[in-house]
């Protein structure tokens, strides 16, 4: 019985791990690789959900791999939030597995897209679930490398220039990991976070502690796409097919933000006032730089791209409050984001695949064309905006509640701004995309059994379900996300577990 | 390309020690300098070393496995080495070392397993480049 928890617990690495070596050993049989990807990930999911039952019952589940106890070996920790984000992760590569069947082109497939899929998977779980700091470094790197290849592949000129942006910004944030981690294992002797936490404030060195704390905050910003770190989002997000940068939006970004919770309230917490409060500048400065960004924008997935930018602003803020509350709001929206976010993309692929344009000037018609498809637009985009009763609002009303519990009616503001700005793109699209007439100078060489494929809806269906299903019955979700915040917020628990004293 | 006599000649002597010198590194790398990443690495410079004297299709004929298949073969044997330690003791990765000492190669253990796994990933990811690099030099 013990050993089969174990196994579980390591599930959310092995089974995409296993999966990819499969796949590349069936290297040409493509048929065979689509399917084995959809089972892995309907596996996957059903792996994470049994995770997640597992921590809701049992509470905070330790495994020291390879037996070596906790601050000497690795070990992986799974909390009520690595739970949610190993989860949300098993879904979106769910729906993804389908969505890829029927959008990415055969040359892609022959290249090892699958197989790199899944490479991708097990970096970013390993991510969530590692208890440990270097692991952590390790599991992002391991990410990152599958997502330089699904980034670049296909080598179109606009790809390698987004992919080059990427790759730069992105190697730069782990060399400042690395240093950071370097400098912090040279002051307290250990990497386990746990120990970590344990150990750091003992040191009484707040000023070198500020310093690293900056660089960790500087390495996840760039990877989360903070203000001002956040360029090379924009500029590389939109050039990849659908499926990558869907899969991209939704979930590689969310991974900074999940760093940067895990950081800012188990290990530095000794100069809240300083960290906290840079957060918070920065929370601020990501929203409206995000949707102001976007409002300039006249391509559909730029403008997306744009307003993860926004977003993660507002998960920032829930961080930066430091309150139950608030830290409940940002973990609910992540998982209102996540989502959110990849159905849009989802939906932008579909506009391309049957109009062959992402440009708004160039697009039009839509609704005429699919009905069905401008509502699986619709109601994410207003979920995005924040239209009760759908899953935005509930995410963005807890932040702006603990914001206003805590008298910080500025970023409060600023917040709700920028709802309203989220709106005016979300609108803008609808009328440019969805609204308006085809332009007259575009030929419109399209079939119309194309747009009744059902299957093709089917992804997009499922994620809009969701949403309407954490909208109408927000509150499992929320208490979910308050007992999440809780748990971060008392760190005790959690060190008590790991180290085991 | 033109190729020096030297060279092949002295290809011919140095592979086989160089291959040796891997399986060395491999098999000391559990507690000291050395193991599969390097042992791997070594080895690539082996066939690397054939390839530049005789060109890239007798270096594939005489490795006779594909690189993706060493790269598969690789990844397989690392994980499954660490399902013993949850056949054994209920915890992944847990090294399990047979009692017995053989002669030459010393205590036998996953970890030991494992780093083959690493070896021929190594190898085979190396020799995957290259080749592909010198692939592409003759067309």
């Amino acid at each position: 019985m013990k050993s089969l928890t174990n196994i579980l617990l390591v599930a959310p690495i092995l089974l995409p791990f296993l999966s990819a070596i499969i796949m590349l050993s069936a290297w040409k049989k493509i048929k065979f690789q689509r399917v084995m990807n959809l089972f892995a990930s309907g596996v996957a999911v059903m792996a994470s959900l049994a995770i997640m039952q597992k921590v809701r019952a049992d509470g905070i589940l330790v495994l020291h791999v390879g037996g070596w106890q906790a601050p000497f070996g690795i070990s992986i920790v799974i909390d009520l939030l690595s739970a949610i984000m190993v989860v949300i992760t098993a879904v979106i590569a769910f729906v993804t597995a389908i969505y890829s069947i029927h959008t990415i082109d055969p040359e892609r497939e022959a290249f090892g897209f699958y197989p790199l899929l899944q490479f991708l998977l097990m970096g970013i779980n390993g991510a969530f679930i590692t208890g440990d700091l270097f692991n952590l470094y390790v599991w992002f790197e391991v990410m990152l490398i599958s997502s330089f290849v699904l980034i670049a592949l296909g080598g179109r000129k606009d790809q390698l220039e987004g992919a080059i942006k990427y790759v730069t910004l992105n190697l730069l944030a782990s060399a400042i990991f690395l240093a950071a981690a370097g400098i912090i294992y040279g002051l307290a002797g250990t990497l386990n976070m746990a120990d970590l936490a344990r150990k750091l404030p003992l040191l009484n060195n707040d000023t070198m502690l500020n310093l690293v704390s900056v660089m960790f905050l500087i390495s996840f910003g760039i990877k989360s796409a903070l203000f001002p770190f956040f360029f090379w989002l924009p500029a590389s997000y939109h050039t990849p097919p659908a499926a990558v940068s869907a899969i991209f939006a939704g979930l590689l970004t969310k991974v900074g933000v999940y760093a940067l919770i895990r950081v800012f309230t188990l290990i530095f917490t000794h100069d809240v006032n300083f960290t906290h409060t840079v957060l918070l500048v920065l929370a601020g400065l990501t929203m409206l730089s995000g949707v102001l960004g976007a409002a300039t924008q006249m391509d559909f997935r730029r403008i997306l791209s744009f307003h993860i930018i926004s977003q993660i602003g507002y998960m920032i803020m829930g961080l930066a409050l430091n309150s139950p509350l608030a830290l409940a709001g940002g973990i609910f929206y992540i998982m209102h984001h996540v989502i959110v976010k990849t159905n849009l993309f989802f939906v932008s692929g579909m506009v391309n695949k049957f109009e062959g344009s992402y440009r708004l000037k160039s697009l039009g018609g839509v609704f005429k064309a699919s009905p069905v498809l401008s509502l699986l637009f619709f109601i994410p985009a207003m979920s995005l905006a924040g239209i009760p009763p759908l899953s935005g609002f509930w995410a963005k009303f807890t932040v702006a509640k603990a914001g206003f519990d805590l008298e910080q009616y500025f970023i409060v503001g600023v917040s709700l701004l920028v709802g309203a700005l989220t709106l005016y793109s979300m609108t803008k699209i609808w009328n440019e995309v969805f609204w308006k007439d085809k332009p007259d100078s575009i030929q419109n060489n399209n079939t119309k059994e194309s747009w009744s494929s059902v299957k093709l809806y089917l992804p997009l269906a499922i994620l809009s379900l969701i949403t309407i299903i954490i909208g109408f019955n927000a509150e499992p979700f929320l208490n979910l996300a308050i007992n999440a915040a809780h748990q971060l917020l008392n760190p005790q628990e959690y060190i008590k577990i790991v180290l085991g004293s | 390309m033109i190729v020096s006599v030297i060279l092949k000649t002295a290809t011919r002597y140095l592979i086989p020690l160089m291959l040796v010198f891997s399986f060395f590194l491999l098999l000391r790398g559990h507690n000291e300098p050395g193991g599969g990443f390097v042992g791997g690495l070594v080895a690539a410079s082996a066939y690397a070393l054939f390839a530049i004297a005789n060109g890239v299709k007798p270096t594939q004929q005489m490795l006779r496995v594909k690189p993706l298949s060493l790269i598969v073969s690789g990844l397989l044997i690392a994980v499954l080495s660490g399902f013993a330690g949850i056949v054994y003791y209920g915890v992944f990765m847990k090294a399990f070392w047979f009692e017995t000492k053989f002669p030459v190669i010393g205590k036998i253990g996953t970890p030991l397993i494992f780093d083959m796994g690493v070896y021929l990933l190594v190898l085979g990811i190396s020799l995957k480049i290259i080749f592909s690099l010198f692939e592409e030099d003759e067309q």
